[in-house]
C-alpha cells in the first residue's frame, strides 16, 4: 500500500516539473492576511519610520483600514523628526512620507523650515542618495501643502549632475567615487529625475529626457527573463544594510520607471511582453514571508497598474482541472494584478498541446463571456479534447484599438489542465492456461469496479493470465501511468509486475515455470492485487482480486533464500517487549541460630585465654610507675586501639584511600610513642641487668 | 598387663614434659597460651565451614587466616623473646614485641581489606 501510494507521489512529482507553463494569479485576500500578520504593530507603532511607511503603503494599495490605532504614536514621532533642526536627511524624508499618508497636523512654518534645510542640501550634495532624499522630500512638501511654493530653479544643473552617475548600460552609481554600477540605483535615480522634472519651474532641456529615455530602453535591454514569461532585474551588488535583491531591484525600478513616465509625460516604447513579464515576476512570488518583500511586491504591482507605460492584465483559471465527468467548464478570468477589472476583451483559445506529443492542435475559438461573473466560458471542450494532460494557449483581444496602447496582454498564455474524467474497464478476466498446449483450464470473468474474490490454483507448469481494457468516456484506449499486478505471498514475500498494453488490450501473462527462482520456490496462497492508477483518471483503484493456491516443485540446495521481510516503520514507535531481569539465585546461607552458636563458640577461646592468663599470675608489674613513661605507655595503647577501630571502620564504610591516610597519621603518632614506650621499658631492664 | 604398663609410660611421658614445661619462664607461657587461642579459634571457624559450607569464602579466609598469621607471629615472638636462642641474644624483647605489633597491624589491614 505505501509502496503505490510512493509511486503516485513520484508521478505527481514528475508531472509538476515536466509542465513549464505556469498559472499567475492576481493580489488575493491571501495577500491581505498575510500583510496583517507581517506588519505587526508592537508598542502602539510599527518601529522605525521607514518599516511604518512601508506598513501603512502596503495597507493602503491592499485597501486595509488599520490607521487609527497607531496613528497618534506614529503622528508624535513625524511632528518631533520635522521639527527637530538636528534630524537627518534620511529622517526627514521617511517622517514626510508617512506624513503623506496620515495626513499629520503640520504647520506651514513646519515645512517651511525645512524646505530651506533641504535646499540646502541639494546644493551640498554628493551621493545619489543625497539627492533622492531631498528632492523626494521636496516633492512630498509640494503634494501636502499648497501654500509652500516649491520650486528648482536650477533644475537643469541637478539633472544633469544625477544624470552624470549614470552607466552605459542603464545602470547607475550611488556616489561619484563608487565604481560599481547598480539597478537599484537606477531605480532611484529615475524617481529622483522624475521629481527633478516635476518641480523644474523652467522646462527641461528636450535633449537630456532623450537621453534618459534611452538609458531606460538600455536598462531593459538588460533585463533578465525566465523561461515561463517572468522578466526582473537582478542585481549584483547585494548589501546587507540596503536589502537589495531581484526583488527590490525590479520593484524599485519599476517604480521609478512609472513615476518618470508620470512626470515627463512623453510616450516610452517599451515592449508590452517585458512589462506583464515584470508583474507575472511579482506575481510569480506568491505570498512573501517577510514584511520587506511583501512591500516591494506589493508597490510595484500598484505602480504597474496606475503606470502610465502599461497596465498588465493577467490571465488566471480558478480550476486548472476539468472533469469530464462532471461536465466542468473551462472558465478564464482577466484581471489587472491587483485584481480589479480588464476593459472589454475577449479571450481566444490558440492552441492545444497535448502532453508527451509535440503536435499542437489549433483551435481559434472565442471564449464565451458571462458578464455577471467577468468570467469567460468555453462551454464545450473542443472534440479533439479527451482524457489527459494538456496544455492551453489562450491570447487576450482587447476591443477597443486605443486600449492596445495602454494594456499590457503579454501575448499569449499558455496554463497546464488536467482533464479527468472515469475511465470504463472492460472485458477484465484471469485464467489459468496449460503451458504446454495453451488451453484454458480455468477462466473467470472480472468485475473491476467492485468486489472480486476469485480462487485459483496452478503449479509450476501453468500459467496465469489478467487481461482487460482501458476506454476513456470519449471511446479512445486509454493509457494510465501505472498498471501493476501483485502477488504477495503469505509470508510477506511480495513480486510487483507491470501489466503491459498490446493495442487495445492490457495483459500480463505469467509463466511460472520460468519463474520459480524468481519466486524462491514458495509454494502456498499468493494475493494477488491490481493497481490501475493515473492522475487524470478519476477512479484510480488498488484491489484485492482474490488468491492463487501455486504448487511449486521444492528448492534445489543451492536455492536463494527469500529476502528478510522489512519490519513495519510503525513498529519501530510501538511499545518494546518487556525486558525480565534475572537474577541469580541466592547464596544458600547457614541457619541463623548455628551461626550464633558459632559465635559463641569463636568467644570461648579468648575467655580460655583470659582464664589462662588468671592461671599464670599475669600482671602489669612492668608498667612504669612515673606518670610520663605511663602517659605514653597509655597513649601507646590506644593508638593500637584507635588504629583496630580505624580497620573496622574500613571494613564497615571506608574505602581504601581515606583509610591508608588516617593510617598514615595515626602510624606516626604510634611509631613515636611507641619508641618513647619500648626505648624507656628496654632501658629499665638494661638497668636492672646492670645492677 | 601390657596395657597398664603402657598407660604407666604415657603418664610418666607426660608427667616429664608437664614438670619440664613448668619451668619455662612466664612470658613464654602466656605466648603459648595466646597461640593456642589463635589456633582454636582456627579450628572452630574449620569446623563452622565444614557445618555450613563456605559461601562467603574470602570472609572465611580472612578470618582463618588472621587467627593463623597471628599465631606464627607469636610464634615468631617466642622464638626471638626466649632466652635460650643465643642466636637472638642481642636482641632486645621489647625491639621483637615492636616487630611484632607492626606485623599485626599490617596482616590485619590485609585481612580487613580481604573480608569484604
Amino acid at each position: 500500500m505505501t509502496r503505490n501510494l510512493g509511486f503516485l507521489v513520484v508521478a505527481l512529482v514528475l508531472v509538476a516539473s515536466l509542465c513549464e507553463a505556469k498559472i499567475f494569479n492576481p493580489i488575493s485576500d491571501s495577500h491581505r492576511s498575510a500583510a496583517l500578520q507581517l506588519f505587526s504593530v508592537s508598542d502602539g507603532s510599527f518601529g522605525s519610520l521607514e518599516e511604518t511607511y512601508e506598513a501603512l503603503r502596503t495597507f493602503e494599495v491592499l485597501g486595509i483600514e488599520k490607521k487609527a490605532d497607531t496613528r497618534a504614536s506614529t503622528c508624535a514621532t513625524v511632528v518631533d523628526t520635522i521639527g527637530s533642526p538636528s534630524s537627518a536627511l534620511k529622517d526627514l524624508f521617511q517622517a514626510l512620507r508617512v506624513n503623506g499618508i496620515l495626513k499629520c497636523e503640520l504647520n506651514d512654518e513646519a515645512f517651511k523650515g525645512i524646505m530651506s534645510r533641504i535646499k540646502d542640501a541639494i546644493n551640498d550634495a554628493h551621493s545619489l542618495l543625497d539627492y533622492y532624499y531631498s528632492i523626494g522630500g521636496l516633492m512630498l512638501i509640494k503634494d501636502q501643502t499648497s501654500e509652500v511654493a516649491v520650486h528648482l530653479g536650477d533644475a537643469d544643473r541637478i539633472f544633469r549632475s544625477i544624470k552624470a552617475l549614470s552607466q552605459g548600460d542603464g545602470r547607475w552609481r550611488f556616489s561619484s567615487n563608487n565604481p560599481e554600477s547598480s539597478t537599484y540605483a537606477a531605480g532611484v535615480a529615475l524617481e529622483t529625475l522624475a521629481g527633478v522634472v516635476s518641480l523644474a519651474s523652467s522646462e527641461i532641456d528636450h535633449s537630456l529626457i532623450a537621453t534618459l529615455k534611452n538609458d531606460i530602453v538600455k536598462l531593459f535591454d538588460g533585463i533578465e527573463k525566465y523561461d515561463d514569461g517572468a522578466c526582473y532585474f537582478d542585481e549584483k551588488i547585494i548589501d546587507a544594510h540596503m536589502h537589495q535583491g531581484s526583488l527590490s531591484a525590479s520593484s524599485v525600478v519599476v517604480h521609478g520607471l512609472t513615476a518618470f513616465v508620470t512626470a515627463a509625460r512623453g510616450s516610452l516604447n517599451l515592449p508590452g511582453d517585458k512589462i506583464s513579464g515584470l508583474a507575472k515576476f511579482f506575481l510569480g512570488i506568491g505570498v512573501p514571508g517577510s514584511a520587506k518583500d511583501l512591500y516591494h511586491q506589493i508597490v510595484a504591482l500598484a505602480c504597474l497598474e496606475n503606470s502610465r507605460v502599461s497596465v498588465p492584465l493577467i490571465l488566471s483559471l480558478p480550476a486548472t482541472v476539468l472533469s469530464v465527468s462532471r461536465k466542468d467548464q473551462l472558465k478564464v478570468r482577466v484581471n489587472t494584478v491587483l485584481g480589479s477589472a480588464a476593459p472589454p476583451l475577449s479571450v481566444k483559445l490558440v492552441q492545444i498541446f497535448s502532453s508527451g506529443s509535440k503536435d499542437a492542435s489549433v483551435i481559434d475559438q472565442e471564449l464565451k463571456l458571462d458578464p455577471e461573473s467577468a468570467v469567460h466560458v468555453l462551454e464545450t471542450l473542443p472534440k479533439n479534447v479527451d482524457v489527459g494532460k494538456y496544455i492551453f494557449s489562450f491570447e487576450i483581444l482587447l476591443h477597443d484599438p486605443e486600449h492596445k496602447k495602454i494594456y499590457a496582454t503579454g501575448g499569449r498564455t499558455t496554463v497546464p489542465l488536467y482533464v479527468t474524467g472515469v475511465i470504463s474497464v472492460d472485458h477484465a478476466e484471469i485464467a489459468i492456461l496449460d503451458s504446454d498446449l495453451g488451453s484454458v483450464e480455468i477462466q473467470k470473468k472480472l468485475d473491476l469496479s467492485g468486489e472480486n474474490a476469485v480462487a485459483l490454483s496452478a503449479n509450476h507448469l501453468q500459467k496465469l493470465r489478467l487481461s482487460f481494457q482501458l476506454t476513456t468516456p470519449f471511446g479512445r484506449t486509454f493509457k494510465p501511468h501505472q498498471a501493476f499486478l501483485k502477488l504477495r505471498h503469505e509470508s510477506g514475500v511480495e513480486h510487483i509486475f507491470v501489466v503491459g498494453s498490446s493495442g487495445k488490450k492490457f495483459e500480463i501473462v505469467l509463466d511460472f515455470l520460468g519463474l520459480v527462482e524468481k519466486f524462491f520456490y514458495l509454494s502456498g496462497r499468493y494475493d494477488i492485487q491490481l493497481t490501475v492508477g493515473d492522475t487524470v483518471m478519476e477512479n484510480s483503484f488498488l484491489q484485492l482480486l482474490g488468491y492463487l493456491e501455486l504448487d511449486l516443485p521444492d528448492a534445489p540446495e543451492k536455492a536463494a533464500r527469500p529476502p528478510p521481510q522489512p519490519v513495519h516503520p510503525y513498529s519501530r514507535y510501538g511499545p518494546k517487549a518487556e525486558i525480565t531481569h534475572i537474577f541469580r539465585a541466592p547464596e544458600k546461607r547457614p541457619p541463623r541460630d548455628l551461626s550464633f552458636v558459632f559465635l559463641g563458640l569463636v568467644l570461648l577461646p579468648f575467655f580460655g585465654f583470659v582464664a589462662g592468663l588468671f592461671y599464670l599470675r599475669a600482671n602489669l608489674r612492668n608498667l612504669p610507675k612515673s606518670t610520663v613513661p605511663v602517659t605514653f605507655a597509655m597513649l601507646f595503647h590506644l593508638g593500637i586501639a584507635a588504629v583496630l577501630l580505624l580497620y573496622t571502620f574500613f571494613w564497615l564504610k571506608l574505602d581504601l584511600f581515606t583509610t591508608l591516610k588516617a593510617l598514615g597519621f595515626l602510624g606516626m603518632f604510634l611509631t613515636f610513642v611507641g619508641h618513647r614506650t619500648l626505648s624507656h621499658l628496654a632501658s629499665t631492664s638494661a638497668k636492672l641487668k646492670s645492677a | 598387663m601390657g596395657r597398664s604398663t603402657t598407660s604407666k609410660d604415657a603418664q610418666a611421658l607426660f608427667h616429664s614434659l608437664h614438670s619440664a614445661y613448668a619451668s619455662t619462664p612466664t612470658n613464654l607461657k602466656i605466648i603459648d597460651l595466646y597461640v593456642m587461642f589463635a589456633v582454636v579459634t582456627a579450628v572452630i571457624q574449620v569446623v563452622y565451614m565444614a557445618i555450613v559450607g563456605s559461601f562467603p569464602f574470602n570472609s572465611f579466609l580472612s578470618g582463618v587466616l588472621s587467627c593463623v598469621g597471628t599465631a606464627v607471629l607469636a610464634v615468631c615472638l617466642r622464638i626471638q623473646v626466649n632466652k635460650e636462642n643465643k642466636e637472638f641474644k642481642d636482641l632486645p624483647p621489647e625491639r621483637a614485641f615492636a616487630d611484632f605489633v607492626l606485623c599485626n597491624l599490617v596482616l590485619h589491614l590485609v585481612i580487613m581489606n580481604f573480608l569484604g
